[in-house]
């Protein structure tokens, strides 16, 4: 074959470099946008499914789901663009509503915890959960997201409000394994003490935050154009 | 919902996500310079310095690129920016303080395309953070490396006067000590809450 | 070294064993580390590095003729980059889950130095189809060893493989093997596996040169 040729030692023109570097960039540039069109379609397809699928594992019997934010004010309205930690109106096949989906996300022992539960307007409490990312110690800290006694904390988790439908009632917060007396109370895993109360801490913050303005107007909540389709 | 304060974002990545030994980032130099302490500390200079500004930088470009919407330039731009920026820093350096340049300056074209350098920029994006909050987590990451690679340099020091096998010598042996400064490192999983 | 003729073969077999990135030059440590907790990681990692080393080395190759030598560390930094936005989004489009198993490894694989290095001493100088046999070569030789990094790690931290179970239920789990820490100890294990395979071959070629000299003399 071609043996490399000798290095050239003479200076390459601007005109060269100009050709070169924006020659490169165009096709860069060309071959970055057609991969993004033409994966977005699908992307968005995987994306969606995925979210359905995790959906359907903490509150089953959902036949659509409406991505909403809270406004300025406080007030629920529906997302305009999709959140980071997004929450969920779901509504059940004659398009009644069957519950609220929250993310939420707080530090654990060795990173953020990202998990996704469901709240039962009718119980008023939370009905199910699943933990979306974690990164925690295999063989201990992941033991939320397998243990059964832990899941079944999440069966029925009082969230009810206060009187004023300002805050929660009762803080949910995590004891000791086996100290569970109260229905707000998270029963803990011993030896994945740190993860578990950093599970009760996740609901705590992200029902606070959610469920004072999902009691007040979700059941008046009117869907941008009839409940979206997954 | 409730930000992680700034001491919970530094002891993130100083310690408990170390960058090195937890995430694999940068051992590259980590493993080509610990072997004396002298250019194991001008070498986490140069790393922690670059992480600044790479940090600064993308948050720049992260904000320009959500206005135009073009998420697809991200990796491109992070790294090329990065990378000029560091080169811009460098010959600036060269003239205004010469001997900053000649304690850091031969390190910097090494580290540019470092990837902890290009990592510590997406994860401050992915992570969603402001920019205060950025150069928090850029100091700390530093901050993170410094300790990993000097404890590392001590280590190596020693062990070069240690009778090993002649298998285990050299990359192995730095490799077994790394596996247990990261599992020392586990130790301070549970801190930053 | 120039002017020998390299048989394609050879120029492929390299990456495996000769110069092997990860065991012999240590280059692309970061992901082979980071994300070779489970064997089907370690081969999806391998495979879109595979893809990104071809693809870089095909248009370095093409355009060798095309970038000035000043120009050439930028313009090869982009071909990469470019390419490794497709991969990134080739993954999300076939599977969300991979991509977040990956995590920000895919975006990484710009910075691994294998590519770069690849592209700037071999394909910048060879033609297309040499330059891929190479490219090949390296991308085996780096899934390979990341594979059997993977392999070692899931087997004897998780006790599967594939995510199939191996063990009866009485197995503990070595779970320091799935942590950070134990992708530094897998990795030192198969490096000492392999320096100890390398140190025999040359006392065996040593002891049949001499044999070959004693036979002479």
């Amino acid at each position: 074959m071609n043996a490399p040729a000798p290095i050239e030692q003479k200076r390459t023109s601007v005109w060269e470099m100009y050709r070169s570097i924006v020659g490169i960039g165009a096709f860069c540039a060309l071959l970055i946008v057609s991969v993004y069109q033409g994966t977005a379609g699908r992307i968005a397809d995987n994306k969606a499914r995925f979210l359905s699928n995790a959906i359907a594992q903490v509150l089953p019997d959902v036949q659509s789901t409406v991505e909403v934010s809270l406004d300025a004010n406080g007030v629920l309205v529906a997302a305009t663009e999709p959140a980071s930690l997004p929450a969920f109106l779901a509504y059940g096949e004659d398009g009644e509503l069957v519950g609220a989906v929250i993310t939420a996300q707080a530090m654990g022992y060795a990173d953020n915890v990202t998990v996704l539960y469901s709240y039962s307007f009718d119980l008023q409490a939370i009905v199910g959960f699943m933990v979306l990312e974690t990164k925690e110690t295999p063989g201990l800290g992941d033991k939320v997201e397998t243990e059964p006694h832990f899941l079944a904390n999440f069966e029925a988790l009082d969230a009810r409000l206060n009187e004023e439908g300002t805050a929660l009632a009762n803080a949910i917060v995590t004891v000791k394994q086996g100290e569970k007396t109260e229905p707000w109370q998270i029963d803990g895993i011993t030896g994945a003490t740190i993860t578990s109360e950093a599970i009760g801490v996740i609901m705590h913050q992200g029902s606070s935050y959610w469920l004072p303005a999902l009691e007040r107007d979700a059941r008046s909540f009117q869907p941008p154009s009839g409940p979206l389709d997954e | 919902m409730k930000d992680p304060g700034y001491w919970s974002i530094f002891l993130n990545a100083a310690l408990i996500n170390n960058f090195v030994l937890a995430y694999f980032l940068g051992l590259c130099p980590f493993f080509g310079v610990s072997s004396k302490l002298e250019t194991a500390i001008r070498m986490s200079g140069a790393v922690s310095f670059v992480m600044l500004v790479a940090s600064a930088c993308a948050f720049g470009i992260n904000l320009i690129l959500e206005a135009i919407n073009a998420p697809y330039l991200r990796i491109i731009s992070y790294i090329l920016v990065i990378s000029s920026t560091v080169q811009l820093v460098e010959m600036l350096m060269r003239k205004l303080s010469p001997p900053t340049f000649r304690a850091l300056g031969i390190f910097l074209p090494l580290i540019t395309t470092n990837c902890a350098i290009l990592g510590l920029a997406l994860f401050q994006t992915n992570k969603g953070y402001g920019f205060t909050q950025s150069i928090v987590y850029a100091l700390g990451a530093g901050a993170g490396f410094a300790l990993a690679l000097v404890l590392m340099a001590g280590v190596r020091e020693k062990l070069d006067l240690a009778d090993v096998p002649q298998l285990v010598k050299g990359t192995a042996a730095a490799l077994v000590v790394a596996g247990i400064l990261s599992m020392g490192f586990m130790g301070f999983a549970g801190l930053g809450r | 070294m120039a002017l020998k003729q390299v048989s394609s073969t050879d120029e492929f077999i390299k990456g495996l064993w000769r110069d092997n990135p990860v065991f012999i030059h240590m280059l692309g440590l970061c992901p082979a580390l980071a994300v070779s907790n489970t064997a089907i990681n370690a081969l999806a990692m391998g495979a879109a590095t595979t893809f990104v080393l071809l693809m870089a080395g095909l248009s370095v190759s093409l355009l060798r003729n095309f970038i000035p030598r000043e120009a050439r560390i930028v313009s090869y930094i982009c071909i990469i980059a470019t390419f490794v936005t497709c991969v990134d989004y080739a993954i999300m489009a076939i599977s969300i889950e991979l991509h977040r198993a990956l995590g920000a490894f895919i975006a990484l694989i710009v910075v691994n130095c294998l590519i770069l290095g690849r592209s700037e001493a071999f394909a910048s100088k060879h033609n297309p189809g040499r330059a891929l046999l190479d490219a090949l070569g390296m991308g085996v030789g780096f899934t390979g060893a990341l594979f059997f990094i993977g392999v070692m790690r899931e087997v004897l931290g998780s006790g599967t493989l594939f995510g199939v179970g191996l063990f009866p239920d009485g197995f503990q789990t070595w779970t320091v093997m799935v942590l950070p820490s134990g992708g530094f100890f897998a990795m030192a294990i198969w490096l000492l596996v392999v320096n100890w395979i390398r140190q025999r071959q040359a006392d065996a070629e040593k002891q049949a040169v001499e044999q070959a000299g004693k036979a002479a003399s």
